[in-house]
């Protein structure tokens, strides 16, 4: 199984998790009730610990706001000599492993920088952002990335991440009528969130910039440049340095 | 080169049993969307359960041999012809180079499995040579296959090689030799209405009373717009007691969503990683390929499964599975 690099975090005990069944080969196991950092948090030091403790019969795990899911093939987890229910038996694996998760979390993680050309064909409602919000179209660069944003979760598409942290005086609207086709790359604003379109696909966000790098690789080692936990910063650039395939 | 599309049909991939590991990175597992016809079309021919197949839809390609080969059909009753003779589907056949191997469109049921011994041979990608119709990878160059398009296979097991050397023999001057054994269909794929067992979602309890009922109650209906990400249904509307704002999380295959218009969706083989409605049930494994075999307009009649029925069958299937391997192996005088 690939693995994402998750930063070190050491010394913080969680408090007991709540799980559910997901269809017949799933777990879901919920960390918190709100989208927050602290959730958030255990999500990552979870996931990180399954990823370093796979047991027989686990196939992935998948982190999200506040749950991790564990999928896991309930054919490896019978044991026919027992008539343990293989769902049951993987709770007890998973609450087991949860009482071995004793750590503090350091202030650790991965700051991946991303270059955006702001503006122009590459951002054609950059306007629309800045209108709507009162605000000059430099001010509207100067605070989308100036923010530091946190990746919760990689989803919807491959290498999509779901970003946190923008800031509420960029907050617009979705457009009325989504484009059919919207570019790889494109950094776009859809209500409370911004985030990166990682594969061509058809959106309603409002598209204020393009980034020359490839969020998904297939086939790479590691395909996905983002994983949950790391943190985003945007950095501006001019078309030219877009052109050039400028590189974090 | 093994194999050269004469015509694609509708929309043929290659496909195997899914790509794991990558859900985190927001990358579907894809794979055939009936799993268990891929595992006996594979066994049929000697391969691994996992070996890459090919995934017809509706109408079927035509394809022209230019190798002697081991090959195996699985799945829906599609009308299958070589070099214009009919050919039985759940046993192995063996054809000879020049032969053309022709499907017609599906009598019953929406999907069939074409498997060659050793495998195709395609890159494998991350893990998996599962076609990602969406983010334009794995399979074949990422994409349905088109007309000129040549397939390779991959060297075959000495299983596989004993199996054909026997039935080429057979053969005699034909162009092919179906073998006299064969497996019987698992999945009845029967057109016109089906039993679909669903285990209770996260949310069952958060529908209203008459939702619930009409669910268990009435019959769902397969829309025009259902495809390998999820088949929609229309029927009754179910509606929560109160409208909930619920935070994205994973979903899994066989998760029946229901998004505000009340008319639920079947996620499938191409879903994505992550979804946000409420879930009213999930298909068990063990039923999913009667899911996977459902056309447009066909109905769906939903009853209650408990989750321990659902993973005992599911462990009963994979010994019933087991048996056959072995059975096939027997019958031709492997062991």
């Amino acid at each position: 199984m690939w693995q994402c690099r998750y930063s070190k975090m050491e010394g913080k005990t969680l408090p007991r998790y709540e799980f559910s069944p997901l269809g017949d080969s799933g777990v879901m196991v919920k960390l918190g009730e709100v989208i927050d950092q602290q959730t958030h948090e255990k999500v990552i030091l979870f996931s990180e610990y399954l990823q370093e403790h796979p047991f027989p019969g686990m196939i992935e795990s998948v982190p999200g706001f506040t749950t991790v899911t564990v999928y896991y093939d309930p054919i490896t987890l019978f044991d026919p000599l027992d008539d343990i229910l293989p769902y049951d038996r993987t709770v007890a694996i998973l609450e087991q492993m949860s009482q071995q998760i004793s750590s503090t979390h350091s202030k650790e993680y991965r700051l991946v920088e991303i270059p955006v050309c702001y503006g122009g064909s590459f951002g054609p409602d950059l306007e629309v952002v800045a209108k709507q919000n009162g605000l000059s179209i430099e001010e509207v660069i100067s605070i989308h990335s100036t923010t530091e944003y946190l990746v919760y979760m990689i989803g919807f598409a491959p290498g999509f991440p779901y970003l946190g942290g923008m800031d509420e005086r960029l907050a617009t609207p979705r457009r009325s009528s989504p484009r059919l086709s919207i570019p790889m790359g494109s950094v776009g604003i859809g209500g409370l969130q911004t985030g990166i379109y990682s594969i061509e696909s058809p959106g309603g966000w409002q598209i204020i910039g393009r980034t020359p790098l490839r969020l998904f690789q297939a086939g790479e080692s590691s395909p996905s440049l983002l994983c949950a936990g790391d943190k985003v910063r945007f950095r501006p650039i001019s078309e030219r340095e877009y052109d050039n395939g400028e590189k974090v | 080169m093994s194999i050269e599309v004469i015509t694609p049909g509708l929309c043929t991939t290659v496909q195997d049993t899914g790509r794991f590991g990558f859900q985190q990175v927001g990358v579907s597992v894809s794979g055939g969307m009936d799993r268990q016809a891929v595992q006996i079309a594979n066994m049929l021919v000697g391969n691994q359960q996992t070996d890459a197949v090919l995934e017809l839809t509706m109408r079927g390609p035509s394809l022209l041999f230019h190798k002697d080969m081991l090959i195996a059909i699985c799945g829906g009753d599609f009308k299958v012809t070589i070099n214009d003779r009919s050919v039985l589907p759940n046993r192995a056949v063996w054809i000879r180079s020049g032969s053309i191997l022709k499907f017609g469109l599906a009598k019953e049921g929406c999907r069939a499995y074409l498997a060659v011994a050793g495998g195709w041979d395609v890159p494998l990608v991350m893990g998996s040579r599962s076609t990602n119709l969406r983010g334009g990878f794995g399979g074949f160059a990422g994409r349905m296959l088109a007309a000129g398009d040549k397939l390779v296979q991959s060297p075959p097991g000495s299983f596989s090689q004993f199996l054909a050397n026997q039935l080429e023999k057979k053969a005699g001057a034909a162009p092919f030799y179906q073998a006299n054994w064969f497996i019987p269909s698992s999945t009845s794929v029967k057109n016109g209405e089906v039993v679909v067992r669903v285990i209770q979602g996260e949310q069952f309890a958060d529908f209203s009373e008459k939702s619930r009922q009409s669910f268990f109650e009435q019959t769902y209906q397969v829309s025009p717009q259902s495809d390998r990400m999820g088949y929609r249904l229309t029927g009754p509307a179910l509606e929560l007691t109160q409208s909930m704002e619920l935070i994205s999380a994973a979903v899994t295959i066989g998760t029946i969503q229901v998004p505000p218009n009340g008319q639920p969706i079947i996620l499938m083989a191409d879903r994505q990683t992550i979804g946000g409605y409420p879930k009213i049930g999930y298909v068990p494994t063990i039923d999913l390929p009667i899911v996977a075999q459902l056309r447009p307009g066909e109905k769906i009649h939903f009853q209650e499964i408990s989750l321990r029925d659902a993973q005992k069958e599911l462990i009963e299937r994979d010994s019933w599975m087991k048996a056959i391997k072995l059975g096939i192996e027997v019958t031709v005088g492997w062991r």
